[in-house]
């Protein structure tokens, strides 16, 4: 059986949820079995945002990640909270202006520049979870390319099409 | 692509309330239910329903019972502070016999509390919040899809027994997205109240045949110009002072929930055949509870797990069986105790019982409930 | 001999009422019959709404869809009633504690809705049923079973408050000019978006007895040389029109009633 527990985590605003909802249409495109869910503070925007979904061949019992199989952080706190005392086989990714410290000895640890990919190259900070999503995927290989392009154009506001495609392909080309 | 959507338990809440035949909601902001009124904002006039922010809770029960009263299936939904607002109004309508779902769904800690945090703490606000004695029926959902079903279910008991349903839900499962597959029209049941069909009944509203302690009910504006009051009443629906009336009236309210267990009760046993464990819990903690008894299933421990889906009135006669046949019953839920109280209260087992309960707005892991079970 | 008013809008079984001989409010729900008779409403389509107090009790007593609810929530319960019927003709009769305390809240969120109710309260300036306390429109220095030492708190203009939060039509009348008010309760009913009626009622066993006001008589005798006309009292100063009645139309506005404005759109969306 296979079980994926992923975890993202980040800053308030980053879309990060939506981010962990597109994932979760991803496996819903595949027949898995999906629990989507969220923790967040009473601020909007700024506060630390995590979401949370688990996909799985099996049906669901406790819906909240508890055994990581893949992190992903894009702030430092979240970093510092999150990205510590997981599993050796769960997969870590950060973005690249994180500080990791030298003595960070997670062995499957990947940086990537998410968050410059979105402002400078899709050039609009707001698609970052789709940056994201594109980069996860190509590492977690959930569904294949055209079943996610129909999971994100599900979930994202109407006139943003393009350019959150442009997102999800720049993703997947930061995972070599 | 199969027929299976992602949605969160508030959307299939109100997915479910329209394809019971809800076409009017009132409700207030609040957190963690405010995505059924938006949900309702958006459907209802798609299907040429009604929806109405209003200025506060108390008046959103108000205008939900009111809906109902002329003759349209509703619903207004909330969390705890909000709860607390609509007691007044819940007991109007249990008095007047005005049939409503009320969804609520909890948020940690007393007053304002914490209000993006899970909890269940409105267990016993659920059957005692509103003054006096009264009849209520609430249900618990545990899955997404049960949001729906469940919300399907509410409307069907308040409609039959003309009283309101409170549909309780949590946070865990209020903001969970999971696969759902929406069913057919046709394909699960729908119950609309009893209109009556004799003139003579606008003579006397309240009155009910033989055998039966529910009264038809006539919608405002139908020809049958009668008397809502929540004052105690006479079957004719007017206020009387007779203890005698006053005594009939209050019992048959209860008889009506009491009299129909069988139709109302519901629960879900899983692996309780050879147990020696039983884990009682219900809606959101169901899903800590499963994964606990599979992981302690697969080391051989003989636990299971019984889930009052019916939470008012609770399964009494059920528990007392279960207590019989297990060794152990230990009650996890999300607040001090509360449900626990009533599974002493029925088996009579008082400091037998062991109990797993949250009150910081983190969510009972599976591993919480192994050690319990573990430990005895 | 009952008149053909009673035989027709009354539901005799339940008569004699409960309020006290001069209560104003047995006058007051004659004119809401009036009214809604010289419209011609169809009985079965009028939904009568009410609070809990002693003007509640008139939707009792009437034979129409009545509803007695709790304390203050007339006005919530009746925009269920017409926002998810607006077919039917909903019309609210409340207290002036029930309007304007424990619902003021609902009144002015009604007002500023517009939505299609005709509100009617019935304002004695005192708490009845529970035995005299001091109101909301409780005049200043004026005294209550609570306000033994006077009223220090200022009274509510119930109409200008529901003008000022947008209700399009508001009016005052008296339970002693039976004939204007009448008028008054018609022309608010025919109105297409939220009217409010203030009515001054008058209770001579607590409030008159309190404050020394005299026997009913009395109170319907300053009720009829202290009511001042709109049109009159526009050319009156401030100090001229302290402890008068101002009565008559008080404003009346255009605005898109609120269940119209729904029903379009629900014609947008609907699928």
């Amino acid at each position: 059986m296979s079980k994926m527990e992923i975890r993202l985590a980040g800053t308030g605003g980053q879309g990060l949820i939506t981010g962990t909802i597109v994932l979760a249409e991803a496996g819903i495109i595949e027949g898995k079995f999906v629990a989507q869910s969220q923790s967040y503070g009473p601020e909007a925007r700024g506060g630390m945002a995590k979401g949370e979904v688990i996909i799985s061949d099996e049906k669901i019992g406790f819906t909240k990640v508890t055994k990581p199989t893949f992190v992903m952080a894009l702030s430092q706190l979240s970093f510092e909270k999150y990205c510590y005392g997981l599993d050796e086989k769960c997969f870590v990714l950060v973005d690249d202006t994180i500080q990791v410290p030298a003595d960070y000895d997670h062995k499957k640890f990947m940086k990537l520049p998410i968050i410059a990919t979105a402002r400078e190259k899709v050039g609009k900070m707001q698609t970052v979870n789709i940056v994201s999503v594109g980069a996860i995927n190509k590492i977690l290989k959930i569904c294949d390319e055209e079943s996610l392009k129909k999971a994100v154009l599900q979930r994202i506001p109407k006139g943003t099409e393009e350019l959150n495609l442009k997102a999800l392909s720049e993703g997947a080309a930061l995972v070599k | 692509m199969g027929k299976v959507k992602l949605m969160q338990g508030n959307e299939a809440c109100v997915e479910g309330a329209l394809y019971a035949g809800c076409r009017f909601y009132a409700g207030y902001p609040i957190t963690p239910s405010t995505e059924i009124a938006e949900g309702c904002a958006v459907r209802l006039p798609q299907v040429g329903g009604h929806f109405i922010q209003m200025e506060d809770e108390i008046a959103s029960c108000a205008a939900a019972i009111g809906a109902s009263a002329a003759g349209v299936k509703s619903m207004t939904a909330t969390s705890g502070p909000g709860f607390s607002l609509k007691q007044e109004n819940l007991g109007y309508a249990c008095l007047t016999e005005i049939p409503f779902v009320l969804v609520d769904v909890p948020r940690a800690g007393p007053s304002t509390g914490l209000p993006t945090s899970p909890s269940q703490g409105d267990v016993m606000q659920a059957k005692w919040g509103t003054h006096g004695d009264h009849p209520m029926i609430a249900i618990a959902p545990s899955t997404v899809e049960e949001c729906f079903k469940l919300c399907v279910r509410c409307f069907n008991l308040s409609e039959k027994y003309r009283t309101p349903v409170i549909f309780l839900m949590d946070e865990i499962v209020g903001h969970l997205r999971e696969g759902i597959e929406i069913p057919e029209e046709g394909e699960l049941e729908i119950v609309n109240r009893a209109i009556p069909e004799d003139p003579a009944h606008a003579k006397k509203p309240y009155a009910t045949k033989e055998g039966s302690t529910v009264p038809v009910m006539a919608p405002f504006g139908a020809g049958e110009r009668y008397n809502i009051t929540g004052l105690i009443h006479a079957d004719d629906g007017f206020p009387t002072n007779s203890t005698e009336i006053a005594d009939k009236q209050v019992r048959r309210l209860l008889a009506k929930i009491d009299d129909n267990l069988d139709d109302i009760l519901s629960w879900e046993e899983t692996s309780m055949d050879d147990a020696e464990v039983c884990v009682v819990c219900f809606g959101g903690t169901a899903r800590s509870v499963q994964s606990a008894v599979e992981t302690l299933r697969a080391e051989g421990v003989k636990v299971g797990m019984f889930r009052p889906i019916t939470v008012w009135p609770f399964p009494a006669k059920k528990m007392r069986e279960i207590a019989g046949k297990v060794k152990k019953i230990i009650v996890a839920e999300h607040n001090d105790g509360q449900m626990l109280l009533e599974v002493q209260r029925v088996t009579g087992l008082y400091d037998k019982i062991g109990f797993v309960g949250k009150v910081n707005g983190t969510v009972i892991t599976p591993d919480e409930i192994v050690k319990a079970v573990k430990e005895g | 001999m009952p008149s053909k008013l009673v035989d027709k809008y009354l539901r005799e079984a339940h008569l004699p009422h409960i309020w006290c001989p001069g209560c104003g409010h047995g006058v007051l729900m004659r004119d809401v019959a009036q009214a809604v008779d010289n419209i011609g409403l169809d009985r079965n389509k009028v939904v009568l709404v009410s609070g809990i107090g002693c003007s509640s009790r008139a939707a009792g007593y009437m034979d129409f869809n009545t509803m007695h609810t709790t304390h203050g929530r007339a006005l919530a319960f009746a925009t269920g009633i017409k926002m998810a019927r607006p077919d039917l003709e909903v019309i609210c009769i409340m207290g002036d504690g029930d309007a304007s305390a424990i619902g003021g809240n609902h009144l002015i969120h009604a007002a500023r809705r517009n939505i299609g109710i005709t509100a009617i309260v019935f304002n004695n300036d005192i708490y009845g049923m529970t035995g005299g306390q001091y109101s909301p429109t409780t005049p200043y220095g004026e005294k209550g079973t609570t306000a033994p030492y006077g009223n220090i708190d200022r009274p509510f203009d119930i109409a200008k408050i529901a003008q000022a939060c947008g209700a399009t039509y508001t009016a005052r009348g008296t339970a002693y000019d039976a004939v204007l008010t009448t008028k008054l309760i018609e022309d608010g009913i025919r109105h297409k978006g939220f009217s409010v009626i203030e009515c001054a009622s008058i209770c001579p066993t607590y409030y008159g007895r309190k404050n020394k006001k005299g026997s009913a008589v009395d109170m319907y005798t300053w009720q009829k040389e202290n009511s001042i006309r709109v049109e009159k009292a526009q050319a009156m100063s401030p100090e001229e029109l302290k402890g008068k009645l101002v009565v008559g139309k008080l404003s009346e506005d255009d605005f898109p009633e609120l269940t119209e404005q729904y029903q379009a759109i629900i014609d947008r969306v609907r699928k």
